[in-house]
């Protein structure tokens, strides 16, 4: 036997035999899915890329669609919302207050709903190659988070513009609503994409739910409004329970500098948090679901 | 020296649910009857398995015995129903080429994912790129969107990402018939180099001559289990000899109710060297052979072919002859009969042989083939590879 072929030998004895595919298992199973996930960090960062590089690929303008979206959103809710319906008239730097909402918004929409349809998407690739096959609904997430980055440059540079740049503690509120953004998308993501390999309809669930949850968050209109209907209500409970309202608002606390005398839920920070920790725990519950659903997703594609 | 265990499968069986409904419409309308029409598939039942590294193992049986299901089990794409699959060291498994190239992205681009999806860090992409797109030998169009690419082009580029990856387990899935010859060939010496590194390879492949050619183990998988398990050779017959048995079957059918062919069948053959009947002669190069065959029909068979053949223990064709080829005219069969082929003198290099015998109607069709009817071998001095016997000489001017 050659030499090279003996070292071979002599290393691969060293290697512990291991299960073939993801270990099962629920607590055992965690710390094999998330050393997997990190083993596989270059691929995700790999994929992230070519979904970024290839949606725009043959298009002329390229990478300035993904902007001009939300940029003409943010367009037709300025004229038909502040203009139209006098919205404007109530909220100081109308414009502004939206898309605070709307750059969170889409960093949402689009994971979850590229998210789901990940698994789905790359099914050739998860019937003929073993991954840790979080890595796909991640990527979709990481790809929306890049694009978030671009509409947080825009926003800040549209506040310069206006002298109204955030300065100081109102910084506080952001990396706290973007996590809860974050780990949410994510968890939806994990756990829808799961779900459509069985029953393809959640897709379409997935957008009339997201249309729901839009209006459910106080995005194109202000709080106060909701506070002038359901103030002191379990109404006002439950609509405060929703992750995207809470981080909609940290948003504008954060870059909405003209809203400072507007009204805000007091306890806003502490509600971030708790959401963030219930998200997390949800995080990994539904990562566990993910890690069981996904033994058979090659034969269900 | 005893190798480590690489593979490890511990009565292992997969079981499919074959279902037909997928959306929510679908399943509540037919919610009972979807669960009557769920129907249990056993892609395979108590497999039992140990790779050692550094072996080459042919994984072959007809289509739908559950080999790519196998593969598809080691490389932990499926998980399975009962049993257990354990391996060891770094994995790739190539069961598409080129699963994940993306058609927008350029050559260049689709290289460092699909390498970073079959496992290799960026670094290694980097250090191997240049000698990834020298082994595929389309420089000129690296730059290209895969989508232009010609098919040929595509497997190209998608095999040498796929032996650029270092791995210690290979499970190749019927991919290696691809592209033209030279590169068939590029391939074929890339996993020589494989075997002499002691990387362990695992070959589901139709092609049987390539088990023979690369293999020194073959698993033959027969309705989901293991129906022999040992040398190449072995495994090749086993094999032949199922697709012999399943055609008979098929062949029964076909000839169900025909009373003319009836049961026809060789009820033996016999092999006589100049010494004598002999179970298995021993002849030296250029003896003459008789191969001596009993027919046996049941009706009457009228306008049969009777033929012979001489190939490797592997099955490869080296000689074959038939009463039409040999101007023996019409041969009608009734009762038992006996027929002789003379064979003057062979030409055959030392080695074992074995005779094949067919029975054929006027009308092409095969009432009997058995792959190996009898053996023999050859035995002299071996100066030679290849299976033809020549008297060479070597002379310095």
């Amino acid at each position: 036997m050659s030499e090279p072929a003996d070292l071979r030998m002599r290393e691969l004895a060293d290697y512990p035999l291991r299960n073939a595919g993801s270990e099962q298992g629920f607590l055992r199973g965690t710390v094999a899915s998330l050393s997997d996930i990190a083993a596989h960090r270059e691929l995700l960062g790999q994929l992230v890329r070519r979904e970024l590089k290839a949606r725009y690929k043959d298009s002329a303008l390229g990478f300035v669609w993904s902007l001009i979206r939300p940029l003409t959103m943010l367009l037709v809710y300025y004229v038909a919302l502040g203009q139209f319906l006098g919205a404007a008239r109530n909220t100081p730097s109308f414009a502004i207050f939206v898309y605070c909402g709307l750059a969170a918004w889409t960093l949402f929409n689009e994971s979850v709903t590229s998210g789901t349809m990940s698994i789905v998407q790359n099914a050739g690739l998860v019937k003929k190659v073993y991954l840790p096959r979080e890595v796909f609904p991640l990527a979709a997430v990481g790809s929306a988070a890049f694009n978030f980055g671009m509409q947080v440059v825009i926003l800040l540079s549209a506040t310069a513009l206006a002298r109204q740049f955030p300065v100081g503690t109102r910084w506080g509120y952001f990396p706290l609503a973007l996590a809860v953004t974050l780990v949410y998308s994510t968890l939806l993501a994990l756990v829808l994409s799961a779900l459509n390999v069985y029953l393809r309809d959640v897709q379409y669930i997935v957008e009339v739910g997201l249309q729901l949850l839009f209006w459910a968050s106080p995005i194109v209109y202000p709080w106060h409004l909701v506070v002038q209907h359901i103030g002191g209500t379990w109404l006002e409970q439950l609509y405060l329970a929703n992750p995207m309202t809470l981080v909609t608002l940290g948003f504008q606390r954060t870059f909405w500098v003209a809203g400072v005398a507007e009204p805000f839920p007091a306890d806003l920070s502490a509600r971030l948090g708790i959401v963030l920790a219930i998200g997390l725990v949800l995080l990994w519950l539904g990562q566990r679901l993910f890690a069981n659903l996904q033994s058979n997703f090659a034969q269900e594609l | 020296m005893t190798t480590p265990v690489v593979v490890q499968i511990n009565d292992l069986s997969k079981r499919f649910v074959i279902r037909k409904e997928k959306s929510l419409k679908e399943r509540i309308v037919n919610w009972r009857r979807s669960n009557i029409h769920k129907e249990d598939f056993w892609a395979l039942t108590d497999v039992n398995l140990e790779i050692r590294a550094g072996s080459t193992v042919g994984l072959i049986g007809a289509n739908g015995s559950g080999k790519s299901t196998l593969l598809k089990l080691i490389s932990g794409i499926l998980q399975p129903t009962t049993g257990t699959a354990k391996v060891r060291g770094r994995l790739a498994a190539l069961l598409e080429l080129g699963a994940g190239f993306h058609p927008d992205l350029t050559g260049r681009e689709n290289v460092y994912i699909n390498a970073s999806i079959l496992g290799l860090s960026r670094q290694e992409i980097d250090r191997y790129f240049d000698a990834i797109v020298d082994f595929s030998g389309i420089e000129p169009f690296i730059d290209t969107q895969v989508k232009f690419y010609s098919s040929g082009m595509y497997v190209r580029l998608a095999f040498a990402v796929a032996v650029h990856v270092d791995p210690d387990i290979l499970l190749v899935d019927e991919v290696l018939a691809v592209g033209d010859e030279p590169f068939q060939r590029k391939c074929l010496e890339r996993i020589r180099t494989f075997q002499t590194e002691g990387r362990t390879i695992v070959l589901v492949t139709h092609g049987l001559d390539q088990v023979a050619e690369f293999c020194d183990r073959a698993v033959v998988l027969e309705q989901g289990r293991v129906a022999a398990d040992g040398s190449a050779r072995d495994g090749l017959r086993t094999l032949r000899a199922d697709f012999e048995q399943s055609r008979q079957d098929e062949l029964a059918r076909l000839l169900d109710g025909d009373e003319l062919a009836g049961h026809t069948r060789f009820s033996g053959v016999a092999l006589r060297s100049s010494e004598g009947d002999d179970s298995h002669p021993q002849l030296r190069v250029g003896d003459p052979l008789v191969v001596a065959m009993e027919t046996q029909t049941d009706g009457a068979v009228r306008d049969a072919t009777v033929g012979m053949a001489i190939t490797t223990p592997l099955g490869l064709t080296l000689y074959s002859t038939t009463t039409r080829l040999l101007d023996a005219g019409a041969l009608e069969l009734t009762g038992t009969q006996q027929f002789q082929f003379e064979l003057a003198s062979l030409p055959l290099a030392p080695g074992d042989y074995a005779v094949r015998t067919t029975l054929t109607t006027a009308g092409g069709v095969e009432l009997q083939t058995v792959p190996v009817a009898a053996e023999f071998s050859v035995e002299g001095v071996e100066r030679s590879l290849g299976p033809v016997a020549v008297d060479a000489k070597f002379r310095r001017f």
